[in-house]
């Protein structure tokens, strides 16, 4: 199963915001109840979305100035960048259809 | 193998009730499936510590306990599907049939744990700003607002707890309440009322959350003088009580002015082969023990109902 890559505010630019295909990322901590349901639901979608999504999680307890700079005030929050920009976000546990929605749109927006 | 979708018994939510249900289904060795919307646990996924289940004299976070009693009760041969119930009706030869969006499973017998669902104030700017400093969950959300100013509302158990968690992070706590005494727990109340970073502002609603991205500030208004009033902060925890999910019923049953559903002492409804316990039935306790209790008791009354109706 693919695993979502370890971002950390070192490397965040580098993997997310530079990246040429579209970038998921999972901003969680271990103490989240609902991160810990979001994370299987991002590992299917890793999956589904190989090659054409980037998937990377991001530890808000070890990397405070990322989650500071995007504004996190509530976790599970999916964040979803395409060309270094923010194209889409999801607050809170969400069922994984309403997930698939949101990166189809990201998707459909980056083809045309 | 391709699994087939009829069930003996159907458990529709996935909190304490349902888990407790689904364990004892599977346990009478019916093939039993727990149907789940989100995330299993219902509102006690979203707790930081249980301090009130017996047996964990330590207390027990509410995400682990949920996970413990999933696990328990699949070992026993419970199925776990996540999925959102859209309807159910009885068809002929008295079977259920519960519609999902992934298709439609069919039961013998259906034990209703859909639980509740927190109330929102209904107040301008609390929808546009959820997650932006509007919040439901403290144990997910407090860590955010390290050494800021915060409110929480709400006057019983969770907005106690939720604040004692919260003043753990923020500098000072803003407790609003409608009224001017607590309902919660004495235990909680005398932890809350020590607490001195938790000031309570009595007789006190919210009319406004006020901020372009981030909460700034809330609108309130003293309920007695009429008073306005503006404080700065930058996030607002909401727990003024919850609502019984039982919208996707449509009319199958008869409810009660607050939506719950009628339950006889052996938690059947007044439909045959169709049983509600926990927080979604009429005069629980609204605890994780009893919950888990009702959930037990329906698993053991359906059990009986399949016996008596659909003999071997």
């Amino acid at each position: 199963m693919a695993k979502p890559q370890e971002v950390t505010d070192t490397n965040f630019d580098e993997e997310v915001i530079q990246s040429e295909t579209p970038v998921l990322v999972d901003f969680w901590a271990p103490w989240c109840g609902p991160c810990r349901m979001v994370a299987p639901i991002v590992e299917e979608l890793a999956d589904e979305y190989e090659g054409r999504v980037k998937f990377t999680k991001v530890n808000t307890d070890d990397n405070v100035n990322t989650a500071v700079r995007f504004g996190i005030r509530s976790i599970p929050t999916l964040l979803i960048f395409q060309s270094g920009e923010l194209a889409g976000q999801i607050i809170g546990f969400r069922p994984k259809s309403e997930l698939k929605n949101n990166l189809e749109k990201v998707l459909t927006q980056a083809a045309t | 193998m391709a699994q087939s979708n009829n069930y003996d018994i159907i458990v529709i939510g996935g909190g304490p009730s349902g888990l407790a249900a689904g364990l004892y289904a599977a346990r009478g060795r019916r093939r039993t499936l727990l149907l789940e919307k989100g995330v299993v646990g219902g509102q006690i996924s979203l707790t930081d510590r249980v301090e009130n289940y017996p047996g964990f004299p330590e207390a027990v976070n509410g995400f682990d306990l949920a996970q413990a009693m999933l696990q328990q009760a699949e070992n026993n041969g419970m199925e776990t599907a996540y999925v959102e119930v859209t309807g159910m009706e009885q068809s002929e030869n008295n079977l259920w049939r519960v519609k999902t969006a992934q298709g439609d499973y069919t039961a013998k017998a259906v034990i209703i744990t859909s639980g509740a669902d927190y109330n929102r104030l209904g107040v301008p700017g609390e929808e546009r700003l959820t997650g932006r400093g509007v919040s439901y969950c403290a144990t997910c959300d407090a860590a955010f607002f390290k050494d800021e100013e915060v409110a929480v509302v709400g006057g019983g158990d969770a907005a106690m707890d939720e604040g004692l968690f919260t003043s753990r992070y923020a500098s000072k706590l803003n407790m609003i309440h409608r009224r001017d005494e607590l309902r919660a727990s004495r235990i909680l109340q005398e932890r809350a009322l020590a607490n001195p970073k938790m000031q309570f502002l009595w007789n006190t609603v919210v009319d406004e959350v006020v901020g372009d991205n981030q909460v700034t500030s809330l609108q309130l208004k003293n309920v007695i003088t009429g008073e306005k009033s503006n404080i700065g902060v930058s996030a607002i925890f909401i727990f003024i009580g919850q609502h019984p999910n039982s919208d996707f019923l449509g009319g199958l049953l008869p409810l009660d002015e607050g939506g719950h559903i009628h339950v006889d002492d052996w938690m059947r409804t007044g439909l045959p082969g169709l049983f509600a316990a926990g927080d979604v039935r009429k005069n629980s306790a609204r605890q994780v023990v009893s919950s888990a209790g009702d959930g037990a008791t329906a698993a053991i009354s359906a059990d009986h109902y399949i016996s008596n109706n659909f003999p071997d």
